[in-house]
This record gives C-alpha cells, sequence and structure tokens, in this order.
C-alpha cells in the first residue's frame, strides 16, 4: 500500500529525513517510533502531499503523491499531530464538510457518519460546537472524520497524545475494529511505546532522520535482547535528549493556545 | 460547485456563531455616524456641502464592508493557527475552488454587515435618493465586498503569523479607509493626496454607493463599476495564486 526508497528531505541546513525506505502492505498496522525531531511528521507530510521530497519516491497504492495528488488525497485519511478541527462548528458539521470536500455523497456521509460517530462514542455530543468538547473527544472526531471517506490508509500522527489511559486504550480498540473489519491500512506514530507493542504488526525505528531498524515488535526486542519494546527502542536510539529546532508554528500554536487559555 | 457552497457556508456559520464580533463591529459605524455625523455636521453645511449624515452614510457602508472582508479573508490566519488549514489544503480539491468558495462566503458575511448599517444610517436620518437605487447601491456592495475579501486571503497568505497584522492595519487599512473619501469630499485636494486618493480601490466603492444613494457621483456609476469590477478580478487572481502555494 504504501512504498518508500531513498527518502531524502532537506530544510536549508536541516537533514530532516535521510534515505529513508520502507514498505508497508495492505491492511497492516505499521507504527513509526523515533524521538522527538527523529523526522516522523515530516516523512508523513511527504506521504501526505503537503511537502515535497527533496528526493527519493513514494507509492501510495500505486500513486506518486508528488504528481497524483488528488487521486492520493482521495485514498488517504489522516489524522494531524496538531488539532485541525474547526472549534465554531459542531462535531456533525466538521464531519459533514470533511465528506463534501472529498466527494461523499451526502446520504453516505450522513450513514457513516452516524456510525463513526457512535463508534467513536460522540453521537450524544455531535450538535455540539467542537470548543466545547475536551482533548479525547477531538481526537476522537479526528480520527473519525479521517475515516469518513472510506480511505485506504489512515495517518495517525500521535494520536493519543495528552490522553489518559482509560481514552488510549479505547481509542486502538477502536482503530484494531476498524483495521480488521474494514481494512484500512494504518501508519501510526506514537511515542507511547507499549501502544505500538500492542497495536502495531510492524514497527520501524527512525532516528535522525534515517531508519535504524525494521520489523514486527516481537523480532526487534529478540534483536536487542529486551524484555519491552520500549527498552528495545532506547537501546536502539540511545538515551539523550534531542536537540529540538524551533518550529514556529509550533510556538505560534502556544501562543495561540495561552491567549485562548487567558480569555 | 458543492466546494465553493461547502465553504461559503462554513464561513457563514461563524459569522453568525460569532454575535460578538457582529455587535463589536458596529462600535466603529455608529461611532462615526453619531459622534462624528451629529457632531461635524454643522460644519458641513456651514460650508455648504449640505446634509453630513446624507453625505457620511454611503462612506459607513462602505468602510463597514471594508473592514469585514478584510478580516474574513485575514481569518485565515487563524485557520492555520488552529489547524483546520490543513484539513482544507490535504482535501482532494483544487485550490481555486477553495479560495473561491471562502472568499464568497466573508464577502456574504460583509454584505450582511453592511446592510445592517444601511439600517443604522437611516435610523440616523439618512435618506437613500430613491429606492430604485438600491439594487445598484448593492451591486457596489458586493464588488466592494469580493475585493477586499479578496485581498485579506492574500495578505493572510503572505503574513505567517498575527503579529504582521497590527503593521497591515497600520498602514494599508488604516490609509485605505481615510483615503477613500468616506469622511470628507475628495475635492480640493493637495495633488499628492489627489493621487493617493485615486489609487484607492474604496475611492471607487464610496463613490459609488453616494451615485447609487444620494445620485452624486464624481466619477460616473459606469466608470466605478468597471474600476471595481476589475480590481476584484485582480486581487481574485492574485489570492488565488497566493492560496495555491501555501504550505501547511
Ligand atoms: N518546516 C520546517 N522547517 C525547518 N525545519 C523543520 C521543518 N519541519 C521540521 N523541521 C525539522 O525537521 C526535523 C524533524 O522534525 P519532525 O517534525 O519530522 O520530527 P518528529 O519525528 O515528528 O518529532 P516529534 O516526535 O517531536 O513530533 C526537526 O529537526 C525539525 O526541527
Ligand atoms: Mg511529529
Amino acid at each position: 500500500m504504501i512504498k518508500v526508497e531513498h527518502l531524502t528531505k532537506t530544510f536549508g541546513e536541516i537533514k530532516a529525513v535521510r534515505d529513508v525506505s520502507f514498505q508497508v502492505g495492505t491492511g497492516e498496522i505499521f507504527a513509526f517510533l523515533g524521538p522527538n525531531g527523529a523526522g516522523k511528521t515530516t516523512t508523513i507530510k511527504m506521504l501526505t502531499t503537503l511537502l515535497r521530497p527533496t528526493s527519493g519516491t513514494i507509492e501510495i497504492d500505486g500513486l506518486d503523491p508528488a504528481h497524483q495528488q488528488n487521486e492520493v488525497r482521495k485514498r488517504f485519511g489522516i489524522v494531524f499531530q496538531d488539532p485541525s478541527l474547526d472549534d465554531e462548528l459542531t462535531a456533525f458539521e466538521n464531519l459533514d464538510l470533511h465528506g463534501a470536500l472529498y466527494h461523499v455523497p451526502r446520504k453516505v456521509r450522513t450513514e457513516r457518519g452516524e456510525s463513526l460517530l457512535k463508534l467513536f462514542e460522540l453521537w450524544d455530543r455531535r450538535n455540539d460546537p467542537v470548543k466545547q468538547f475536551s482533548g479525547g473527544m477531538r481526537r476522537r472526531l479526528e480520527i473519525a472524520r479521517g475515516l469518513l471517506h472510506t480511505p485506504k490508509v489512515i495517518f495517525l500522527d500521535e494520536p493519543t497524545l495528552g490522553l489518559d489511559p482509560q481514552t488510549r486504550n479505547q481509542l486502538w480498540a477502536q482503530v484494531k475494529k476498524l483495521n480488521e473489519e474494514e481494512r484500512v491500512t494504518v501508519f501510526l506514530t506514537t511515542h507511547y511505546m507499549d501502544e505500538a507493542d500492542r497495536v502495531a504488526h510492524r514497527v520501524a525505528i527512525i532516528d535522525h532522520g534515517t531508519i535504524v531498524a525494521q520489523g514486527t515488535p516481537a523480532e526487534l526486542k529478540q534483536q536487542t535482547n529486551s524484555e519491552t519494546l520500549e527498552q528495545a527502542f532506547l537501546a536502539l536510539t540511545g538515551s539523550s535528549i534531542r536537540d529540538e529546532g524551533a518550529d514556529s508554528n509550533r510556538d505560534l500554536r502556544n501562543m495561540a493556545a495561552m491567549w485562548r487559555g487567558r480569555k | 460547485m458543492t466546494t465553493i457552497y461547502i465553504l461559503w457556508l462554513r464561513q457563514l456559520k461563524r459569522y453568525i456563531r460569532s454575535k460578538p464580533r457582529i455587535i463589536a463591529s458596529l462600535g466603529q459605524p455608529l461611532l462615526y455616524l453619531f459622534g462624528f455625523g451629529f457632531g461635524f455636521g454643522p460644519v458641513f453645511q456651514k460650508a455648504g456641502q449640505g446634509n453630513y449624515i446624507q453625505f457620511l452614510a454611503p462612506g459607513m457602508i462602505g468602510m463597514t464592508i471594508l473592514f469585514t472582508s478584510i478580516f474574513s479573508g485575514i481569518e485565515l490566519l487563524f485557520d492555520r493557527q488552529f489547524g483546520f488549514l490543513k484539513e482544507m489544503l490535504v482535501a482532494p480539491q483544487p485550490r481555486l475552488l477553495l479560495m473561491i468558495g471562502r472568499t464568497l462566503g466573508g464577502a456574504t458575511t460583509a454584505i450582511f454587515q453592511g446592510t445592517i448599517v444601511i439600517v443604522i444610517c437611516v435610523i440616523a436620518g439618512f435618506r437613500p435618493a430613491s429606492l430604485s437605487a438600491l439594487p445598484m447601491a448593492f451591486a457596489f456592495m458586493v464588488l466592494v465586498a469580493i475585493l477586499f475579501t479578496a485581498l485579506g486571503t492574500t495578505i493572510a497568505c503572505v503574513l505567517t503569523d498575527m503579529q504582521g497584522f497590527q503593521m497591515i492595519m497600520g498602514f494599508l487599512i488604516m490609509p485605505i479607509f481615510f483615503l477613500s473619501g468616506a469622511l470628507f469630499p475628495l475635492k480640493g485636494l493637495p495633488t499628492a493626496m489627489q493621487i493617493l486618493t485615486r489609487i484607492d480601490p474604496l475611492t471607487y466603492g464610496v463613490d459609488g454607493l453616494r451615485g447609487a444613494m444620494n445620485g452624486t457621483s464624481n466619477f460616473g456609476m459606469g466608470f466605478d463599476l468597471l474600476v471595481l469590477g476589475g480590481i476584484a478580478l485582480v486581487f481574485m487572481a492574485i489570492g488565488a495564486r497566493q492560496f495555491s502555494r501555501i504550505e501547511a
């Protein structure tokens, strides 16, 4: 479903992604793990037409995101690392708008919207504006939205960031259920290794823009003689803390969040 | 078509739901009309320029549409900050349609806002020359709204954060307003000022509105329509181009 070869992205001096290659099969749950600033989000942005690769090739369902943008866009759903809902609209309106943008016929939009809202336990709140939602509810709504147009692949960039253990477990259970029922391919990132261990069929670990290991969670543990995936992860990526480059958008969001908080 | 409609609808919903903003944005025209209008009226009349409220009202309508449109264009910055922009950018849609939908939505809210101001002006004592002139006035409102929403969108594509916004406000939007003849007649000005007022697109909007509502146009309404239509097209084109280039 996803085929990446020698993918590289540089921002001026910074080499965010260097010569990355991997494949994800149809119906697979693939976890892309790595420390902060490793290049996970940058890779996802290239896979999802938001950034052009500096070099290398990408295939999504046999198509090239750089040249067949709209065809590729129809085939994937995405939950971004940062929030991306319209706060002023209700949960249902957010879904409906998404469906319209993805050419989903109104009838299907309503039906599938209903079943997804029920699955993610938001049906009772469908007519409430998103600004009244908690972090967990927003995240669930974003996942429901990403799945509304029945994509072949869904990208989940740290979907469980900031959620409590109950919500996290439930969310992965729901994602797994959809993966089994609809055979949707899942490409996820997370900093919670136990989640990746439980959910993912296969894992790739990226550090400083390069993939340092790939395989099933069991293989990685065996390879590093570790009990848990977290130990394997630390063995592969070392224990030093990563310098994070300044990200102007992130600063902006923090400012915006502060400003909203104060109001 | 669905794309344009759904984004138009989104702008409208956001507008209707932000009642504080609607009310706040009416403060300014109220202030000018009642403060300025009544305070300045007698002087204006003595100078032989006629009824000031009558003169001011089309200016206030133009002003309201200017500010509302620019703001709804610049709202794109909020979409960027709060992340919704990314959702639009990964959708399988031509950027041009996204931009048109947004712009028409923003323009529609500005026209609403302008209509409310017409009502306020009438309460303040303004009387349009004839009712048959109103469709013409409406045409000018539409053009001014589209033109400045497109400009606001362009600005929002170029700025990446809210910091540049104060500067745009001070060096672009306020001059556009003051040089448009919304507050005073554009006659007997020094040549430099004269040129600036002629470059200002809102000048033709205000002039056209005065032509339609008061029967007193400087340049002729046909000319005003032509200039506004032309500039609106150019701004739409520039806005669409900038919008197609933004990265998430
Ligand atoms: N637009 C950009 N301009 C310059 N540098 C960037 C840009 N986007 C990302 N980077 C840099 O690229 C590197 C990889 O960033 P990326 O966001 O892909 O990391 P990540 O693996 O998603 O990290 P995290 O776990 O913190 O989300 C970082 O050093 C980051 O500062
Ligand atoms: Mg990231």
